[in-house]
């Protein structure tokens, strides 16, 4: 099993989403993570899925995603020629005697503290899905009482090949 | 001026003339719209039989027109679901139209309420639930140009019923279609081309396999060039028979499970396989990693996705094959396949028909090889599902005309609506649908739409009193033991002609049939003639 990262760029239509997450499902690929957002042009979302399969599998996820009359554009987001990034809060039991050492832990991670309660912490941080899982294992002595992750958000690095829905697109 | 008057509009600027329906209250705007134009609307008994009767009708003429059907909400709507997937299966373009409950209400569960766009999801080529009155021309305009253009298929257009009735001033329909987001490809890539023209110049044992695609594209005649410029043997798929003559010298027969054992064996022993508009699936080639193993493999399809999906071709060549085999015929190489010709024929030649058809019944297999053959040059033949379309595609004999038949789903019912949407479109050819006793019957209710619009189709049903099919299936896995085969419950059908008023020829043996066809063929009226099988008889 490989995964791989896609950038889909897609007319923001209602139904749109349903129409890619329900061609995963009845074609039995597997989703790891699928993130959602408008761009610049608002009629556009920009939607990032990792995907993992083997190499016929992905390449069928490319060309039946592609094929979609909604989506404008689908490519791999390559890991050498682009950057992740995957937002965690976790909310975490902690006693005020340990509480100092877990933000410890987290500041070593440039993770941010941004609820402090009696009994409990929630931390944020960002970073590539390796980062945030290395500190999930971490930080496994104590209890995680809520995590919310919200999967990987990406872009390719430089500004060769940008692609604008405004201009035509092949 | 209202949503629905913009519909119709909308559907005579696309040249539509004929339309196949089941009315609701929902779709009530659309259908008394209709009356003020010169749309001819036909009332299917059945809204499955609408979508079926589109296809039929579409398919006639080359697919050229989407077929259009329209009907209800709620309970119409579902049961057009089978025919539009059957329609997406085989790439038949379609526009159908759906009424829907008033739009504030949708997502409330109301009266006769279905989420059709959500149900038809995966099997519609794209849908619309057109929200604001003014989007009709833009939708229509689009709708008609996606399910006609690239890989064809069904494109559902549902209208709430306010909508219909929403007031709109003025209407102007799109001249072209503005989507940034689906522009199929259609020419050829030119550096592929050349790969492919040097392969064949290399190659000693070429073989076409040519699927529907092939006549979705209407490249029949431009394949055919080809193949006969360069003398390459050509075998089809089931939803490619007829892209060439049954008796053309280059034709070897259908290939697949159900297919000729020389047509299978040639794409064995073919060094270089051109796949055109196949998708190389389960029943055609059942197992793809043979057809690529130490042979050049080029897959042409319009649909990228097809490409490499069941089996990994050496050449991929994205686009339309009407346009494609147009460039390839400008592409001068030398090559003599004499050879091979020969040893293909040799096969055909030394093949021996296994059946043993038992003597107090009709043998369909030449029963279909007779009447086929005494049907008109152009005739339009259509099979149903089951052991009839299996016997068909074995032994049919096409010459100008054209084959039809659901390859892809596999629709029992499907060539009895088919055929009167077929009819409809081409009234000066002779259109023959043949079924078996099940398919007959759940398409039979369409004998009064033949009947109340005049559109006299000829019907042969293959009686054997079984599911033959499933009961051949059980035969063997099952070593005769026989569950819920049995159609014991049919109706007398000399009885049911009567009661439609449309004639009834009845064959029991060999004997008979040459007369009966004669008789069957030779007016231009509704007809059914009952063909008397073995019920224990099997495909092969």
């Amino acid at each position: 099993m490989k995964k791989k990262v896609f950038q889909l760029l897609v007319e923001n239509t209602s139904g749109v989403l349903s129409r890619i997450s329900g061609l995963f499902s009845r074609r039995g690929y597997n989703i790891e993570s699928i993130t959602a957002g408008e761009t610049a042009d608002p009629n556009v979302t920009r939607i990032t899925i990792v995907a993992s399969g083997d190499d016929e599998i992905l390449d069928q996820i490319e060309k039946q995603v592609g094929k979609l009359v909604d989506v404008l554009d689908i490519r791999e987001l390559k890991r050498d020629q682009s950057v992740y990034r995957e937002l965690a809060l976790i909310k975490v039991k902690v006693s005020p005697e340990e509480r100092p050492n877990l933000i410890l832990l987290a500041d070593t991670f440039r993770a941010n503290v941004i609820d402090v309660s009696k009994e409990g912490l929630i931390i944020e941080m960002t970073g590539n899905s390796g980062k945030i899982n290395a500190f999930l294992n971490l930080i496994d002595a104590y209890e995680i009482l809520e995590l919310a992750r919200t999967g990987v958000a990406g872009l390719r690095r430089g500004t060769d090949d940008i692609i604008n829905p405004k201009v035509n697109v092949n | 001026m209202n949503g629905a008057d913009i519909m119709v509009k909308c559907l005579e600027a696309e040249g539509v003339k004929d339309i196949f329906g089941y009315p609701g209250v929902a779709i009530a705007p659309f259908f008394n719209s209709v009356l003020d134009s010169d749309i001819n609307s036909i009332l299917v008994r059945t809204e499955q039989s609408a979508a079926h009767a589109a296809s039929g009708y579409t398919r006639g003429f080359n697919t050229e027109l989407p077929g259009v059907c329209a009907v209800t909400s709620g309970p119409g709507a579902t049961n057009l679901i089978t025919g539009i997937a059957t329609a997406y299966a085989d790439s038949i373009p379609l526009v159908c139209i759906t009424g829907q409950v008033n739009s504030e209400l949708l997502g409330s569960d109301v009266f006769q309420e279905a989420d059709i766009t959500g149900a038809c999801e995966s099997f519609v080529k794209y849908s619309y639930l057109i929200k604001d009155v003014d989007d009709i021309p833009r939708v229509f305009k689009e709708a008609f140009y996606v399910a006609s253009s690239g890989r064809k298929g069904p494109v559902l257009i549902d209208v709430p019923i306010d909508i219909q009735q929403a007031s709109v001033k003025s209407f102007k329909y799109p001249d072209s279609v503005e989507m940034r987001t689906y522009k199929p490809t259609v020419k050829g890539n030119m550096v592929q081309m050349k790969k492919v023209i040097k392969e064949l110049e290399k190659c000693k044992r070429p073989i076409i396999c040519a699927g529907g695609g092939v006549l979705l594209s209407k490249g029949k005649f431009e394949l055919l060039t080809f193949a006969e410029k360069h003398g390459i043997p050509v075998v089809t798929t089931m939803m490619g028979l007829g892209v060439i003559p049954t008796e053309h010298k280059l034709c070897y027969g259908m290939v697949g499970n159900n297919g000729k054992l020389y047509a299978n064996k040639a794409m064995n022993d073919a060094d270089l396989i051109i796949m055109a508009g196949a998708r190389v699936a389960d029943r055609a080639v059942s197992q793809p990693d043979l057809i690529t193993k130490n042979k050049v493999m080029v897959h042409i399809d319009v649909d990228p996705c097809e490409i490499g999906k069941n089996a990994g071709p050496t050449i991929p060549l994205v686009g339309d094959i009407r346009s494609i085999f147009d460039d390839l015929n400008t592409m001068e190489y030398e090559n003599d396949y004499s050879e091979w010709i020969g040893t293909l024929n040799e096969y055909k030649i030394n093949y021996v028909r296994k059946r043993n058809p038992n003597p107090d019944y009709v043998d369909p297999a030449a029963f279909i090889r007779m009447l086929s053959g005494e049907m008109k040059k152009d005739a339009i033949y259509i099979a149903d599902v089951g052991q009839n379309q299996i016997w068909s595609c074995d032994n049919v004999c096409i010459k100008e005309g054209k084959f039809m038949t659901t390859g892809g789903m596999g629709t029992m019912g499907y060539s009895i609506p088919a055929a009167i949407g077929c009819k409809k479109r081409r009234p000066e050819r002779q259109v023959v649908a043949v079924c078996g006793d099940g398919a007959f019957q759940m398409s039979m209710c369409e004998l009064a739409t033949a009947r109340q619009h005049g559109i006299p189709v000829k019907i042969v049903v293959l009686t054997n009193g079984y599911l033959g099919m499933v009961r051949e299936y059980q035969h063997f896995t099952y070593q005769d033991k026989y569950s819920v085969v049995d159609l014991s419950g049919n109706p007398d059908l000399e009885k049911l002609s009567s009661a439609y008023d449309i004639g009834y020829i009845r064959v029991n043996n060999m004997k008979e049939a040459e007369k009966a066809i004669k008789k069957f063929l030779k007016d231009d009226e509704n007809c059914i003639m009952e063909v008397i099988i073995d019920p224990m008889d099997i495909v092969k």
